[in-house]
Parts: C-alpha cells; structure tokens; sequence
C-alpha cells in the first residue's frame, strides 16, 4: 500500500561489472531522497549525542525572571536564549535538543519490541503455513481492528506512565508490519533451492530459519524497522501530547506542543517549533526508508 | 458469493470476540482497575471496598462472560465517572464522531484523488513529484500539530471558520481536513498506481486508437477501473476514522466518541473505555467486511479463489 515511486536511475547497464556491494553503495548515494533522509536522522542522532555538550542551558533549569521569552528574531527577545522560553522560564532551544533524546529513544525501543514479536510471528507462519499460519493471520486481523491509540492511551494511564511503559506499549501495538512483510518474503524464500538442499543435508527447522531464512530477511527487516521509528516517534508524541505519554518535566516534544497550547495564540512558537522537529525527525526516516526499499528491491518497489 | 460472505461473516465475528476478550484482559489483567479507579495513595482498605463495590473480587471468568452477556443484550454496564449506563453515554456522543468521520472522508477523497489522478496521467513531471512530496509530507506530520497550525492560523490570522465546537456544518471543516488529511497518503498513491496500470492496459490502447483523449477517455474507461480498489481501501480507512477521532475531537472541542474516550481514560472509567474499544472494534471489522464483499462483488476471481 506504501509504494514510492523513485524511479531509479538508468545505470543498471553500466553496473554489470561491478560487485554487489560496490552497485548497492552507488545506488545509495545516487538517491536524492535516502541521501536527505539519512542526513536528517544522522544529524539529529548527533545532536542527541552530544545534548549536553550543544545546550546552552539546563533544560530543566527554571528562571522564573525569564519567562515566555520570545524567540531572538521577534521583539524583546534576550540572546542568551536563542528560541526563547517556556513558561516556566527554561531554554526552549536547550528543551527541544534534550527532546532528541526522549524521541529517539523510544522510537528504537518500540521498534525493537515490535520488530521482535512481528519478525518472529511471520518466520514461524511463512516458514510452518497450516495451522500456525492460520493462527497467525488471525491474530494479525484481531490486532488490526484494535484501536491502536485508544488501546494506548489506557494502558499507559492505567499502569502508570513512564518512558519504559511507553516504549513497551507501542512496541507490543506495532509488529503488524514486520509480520506481513517476513511472512510473505519466509514463503518465497522456502521454496528456493538452497533452503530445499539444506533439509535434505539433514538441517533442523531451526537451523534452516536461523541460518537460511533470517539472513536473507535482514535488508527487508531494516526497511520496516525505519518506517517503524518514525510510526512509534509519532505515536509517542501523541501520547505525550494528551497526557498519557512522557510526564512533565521531561522534555518530550509532544509535550512540549501540549504545554505550549495555552499560549499558542501569543507564542506560537512555542506550539510550531516542537512540531517542526518531530516533522524533520519523522520525514528523514520515512525518506530513508522509502531509499533503503528502493534501493534493496529495485525490481519488486511496488510490492 | 453467498458462501464467500458467510465465511468472511464468520470471520468476522470470530474477530469480534478475540476484540472483546483482548480489551477486557488488557484493561482487567494488566493491571488492577480497582487502583485505577482509587488512585495512587488509597490504602488496601478503599481499594478493597472499591472491588467490592463494583464486583471486582469475582473471578475474572465470571466477569468476562458477565460483561460479554450484557453486551449481548445492549448492556455495557455502568460508567464509574458519569454513573449513567455506558451504552446510553456512548449513543448520545455518536452522531458527532459520526459526522466528523464522513466528513473527513469526503475531504481525503477530494484531495486524494484528483491529486493521485494528476500524477498518473503526468507520470515524473512535476506534479507528480508534488503529489509524493506531499504523500512523504501528510505521512511525517503529527495530527494533533496539524489541528494546533489550523487553529492559529484560523483562529487569529484569518478568522473565518470556527475552531472549537460542534454546533453548525462549519465547526467540521477544519477537524474534517485535520481527520481527513491523515488518509490522504495512502488513498493518492493506490489511485496513482491504479491509474498508472490501467492506463498501460490493451483496452485503453483500443479506446484511443478509437479517438477517444483526455477527459471521457479517463471517465469512461480508466477511472471506473482504477478506482475499484480505492473504494475498499476507503472503507477500511473510514474504520480507522472513529479510533482517528480522539485527537481530533480534543483539539477542537466535538463532544463526540474520541473525546469520550479520552474523558473516560482520564477518569479511569474502564466500562466506558472498555465499551469504546470495543464498538471502534467492530466498526473496523464491518468496514473490513464491506471492503471485502465489495471486492469479492467487483472481481469474480476473489470469491472464487
């Protein structure tokens, strides 16, 4: 359904010669938007490295002589805060670098744990079909017609909300993806000779999924776990954003955004400064994916 | 086709169980309701009281097939914040969600598809790049940011539409862009590959050969075929509408099913976000089931495989 159509560029007849390895890292850097994409997150990933180095300020440090500062190219801005200052007097540009962190760590996390359920699920229904690959699309159809927020929301406010709690809970709402994916790729993988030869020199099931199939599932994997960052970004800052996601006074930017609304109509920076990062950070993943997809399976992009 | 329908039918109630049992154990099990509904600091004693009180120390399989029994029979039990019955709480609010659900359909539909049209007939120009710079674009912005942008702009620099409330047809322009804009990926790019293969099809070949260009070729040839497959996928988003609705509804004031929902989880009210979970479930599934029947409907090969 999520098909790109970046049309790759005529230079398959020239890369004959070349080794797999050396066509993969020119197709790489020939794709303007896996170039983008990839640029987006590493700067970002930077600056969550090196937030305590980059921050001017504290970002939990209240100067209450400094409040709702406005950013420096509006009037009566201070240059000591480059972005201004939220209503408890701390460095909104401190904040928003600090919130790197928050995004990026649950975005990993929750695709790691949906990673783990979905790829496991889809190796097992692909690779047995029957029974267990009735099973399992019928839990696939049950977790589609969950409401994904709603299911959230209420289980973040009922176990009590902390940043593990909502890494765990978008990662066990996302797998639905991965499933999909490795299950039909574990089907057309097991009927291939190589996977044929191994059963017949004597290799258990486990040794076939482990050694044979994964393997050759990991570049799909990848593809799908970068979407998945930028699906479990957004789904935590909308949490965050209605008060069942990050607590204050973590920087988390859906936070951020929901602290600013009161003042949204005088400082609307505080409201569209957060949304620009979550934007920038959720576009360069979904831009490196949608490369990545390109890139793996120039011939099967509409898949 | 009718054996095709009975067995997707049956699938779906099938589904519709899995759905009820996954929210009562999810809400029951994870955790304790009786310490949702007394807070952090109650001592054992409240909390005991609190199960007492709302039937909470029976067996966890005495209190599924209770609820499962009532919801049978239209009785989701008593909402623990409202104190009114569940099913009414949820009647009175659905017409609101219900709008607000058709009119962000209508919304994608008028931007997805002319848009996704565009781009084929036009394949790597520069509309076409338009429309996947905005397809990547809608996908990356948060919706709730998206409702907060409209409500500045609208609400201070260009006041002519309301931006909180649901009292006339205007209240639901902006939440039904807002709504609507989240399915406009999706909905562009299948019309987009769909056109782009029709278009390639002998027949269409045929029809120009006939002299037909342009506008009636697109209508009375290529779009009836394109557009079969957007038709049920616009079903299954007008599911994912109602669950879509909580942001929406909060952001700009409709007292409807999302904003329901989020009260409730607020207010620990667990037969009210119980019920929600459970008729945004359904609704999916039917939308599901209606994709289905009109895909088995519109192509012979579906029903027959």
């Amino acid at each position: 359904m999520t098909d790109t159509q970046i049309s790759t560029t005529g230079v398959e007849a020239e890369m004959t010669l070349l080794t797999p390895r050396q066509i993969f890292r020119k197709r790489l850097l020939s794709h303007t938007g896996f170039l983008i994409g990839a640029g987006l997150i590493a700067t970002i990933a930077l600056i969550a490295l090196f937030a305590p180095l980059l921050a001017p300020h504290d970002p939990y440090a209240q100067t209450l002589s400094a409040r709702m500062l406005p950013p420096i190219w509006a009037e009566g801005s201070n240059p000591d805060y480059l972005l201004g200052t939220d209503q408890n007097g701390r460095d909104y540009l401190s904040r928003l670098i600090y919130g790197t962190r928050v995004s990026i760590t649950i975005g990993i996390g929750a695709a790691c744990i949906g990673m783990l359920i979905g790829v496991t699920l889809g190796v097992l229904a692909g690779y047995f079909g029957g029974i267990v690959d009735h099973a399992i699309s019928f839990l696939l159809t049950a977790q589609l017609a969950l409401p994904g927020l709603l299911l959230a929301m209420a289980l973040v406010f009922i176990i009590g909300p902390s940043i593990w709690v909502v890494i765990g809970i978008v990662g066990i709402l996302h797998w639905t993806y991965y499933l999909v994916v490795t299950r039909s790729a574990t089907q057309r993988i097991r009927s291939l000779d190589f996977v044929a030869a191994a059963v017949a020199s004597g290799a258990t099931p486990r040794q076939v999924i482990w050694h044979e199939i994964l393997p050759n599932l990991f570049s799909q994997i990848i593809v799908i776990f970068t979407f998945e960052l930028g699906i479990a970004i957004l789904a935590e800052s909308s949490l965050s954003f209605l008060g069942v996601g990050i607590q204050p006074p973590t920087p988390s930017w859906g936070l951020m955004i929901a602290e600013g609304k009161q003042a949204m109509f005088y400082r609307p920076w505080l409201v569209v400064l957060p949304g620009i990062c979550l934007f920038l950070l959720v576009i360069g993943a979904n831009l490196m994916g949608d490369g990545l997809r390109d890139i793996t399976s120039p011939e099967g992009r509409n898949e | 086709m009718l054996k095709y329908i009975a067995l997707r039918g049956l699938l779906a109630v099938l589904v519709a169980f899995t759905v009820s049992l996954a929210a009562f154990l999810l809400l029951n099990v994870a955790t304790d309701p009786a310490y949702a509904i007394a807070g952090e600091d109650a001592t054992p004693d409240v909390v005991e009281t609190i199960r007492a009180r709302y039937g909470l120390n029976r067996p966890l399989p005495v209190r599924y097939f209770d609820w499962l029994g009532g919801v049978l029979t239209g009785d989701f039990g008593e909402s623990y914040y409202w104190h009114k019955p569940v099913a009414e709480l949820v009647a009175d609010r659905a017409d609101e969600t219900l709008k607000l659900a058709f009119s962000a359909m209508f919304v994608t539909i008028l931007i997805a598809i002319p848009l996704g049209a565009l781009a084929a007939l036009n394949p790597n120009s520069w509309i076409d790049r338009m429309a996947l710079g905005v397809a990547v674009s809608a996908q990356a912005v948060p919706n709730f940011w998206l409702g907060l942008i409209m409500i500045i702009l609208f609400g201070v620099m260009f006041p002519i539409l309301p931006v909180s409330g649901d009292d006339t047809w205007r209240h639901f322009v902006l939440p039904a862009f807002v709504l609507g804009a989240s399915s406009v990926p999706a909905v562009m790019r299948l019309t987009r590959t769909g056109l782009i293969e029709v278009m390639g099809a002998d027949y269409i070949r045929t029809a120009r050969a006939k002299g037909f260009r342009g506008w009636p070729l697109l209508r009375r040839h290529a779009l009836r075929n394109a557009l079969l497959p957007v038709i049920s996928v616009l079903a299954v988003q007008l599911g994912q509408k109602f669950g879509g609705s909580v942001i929406t509804e909060s952001i700009f004031a409709i007292n409807g099913l999302g904003r329901l929902a989020l009260e409730s989880i607020l207010g620990a009210d667990i037969p009210t976000v119980q019920m929600l979970i459970f008729v945004f479930a359904i609704v999916f599934v039917a939308m599901n089931l209606l994709a289905d029947i009109l895909n088995a409907a519109i192509d012979p090969r579906i029903r027959i495989g």
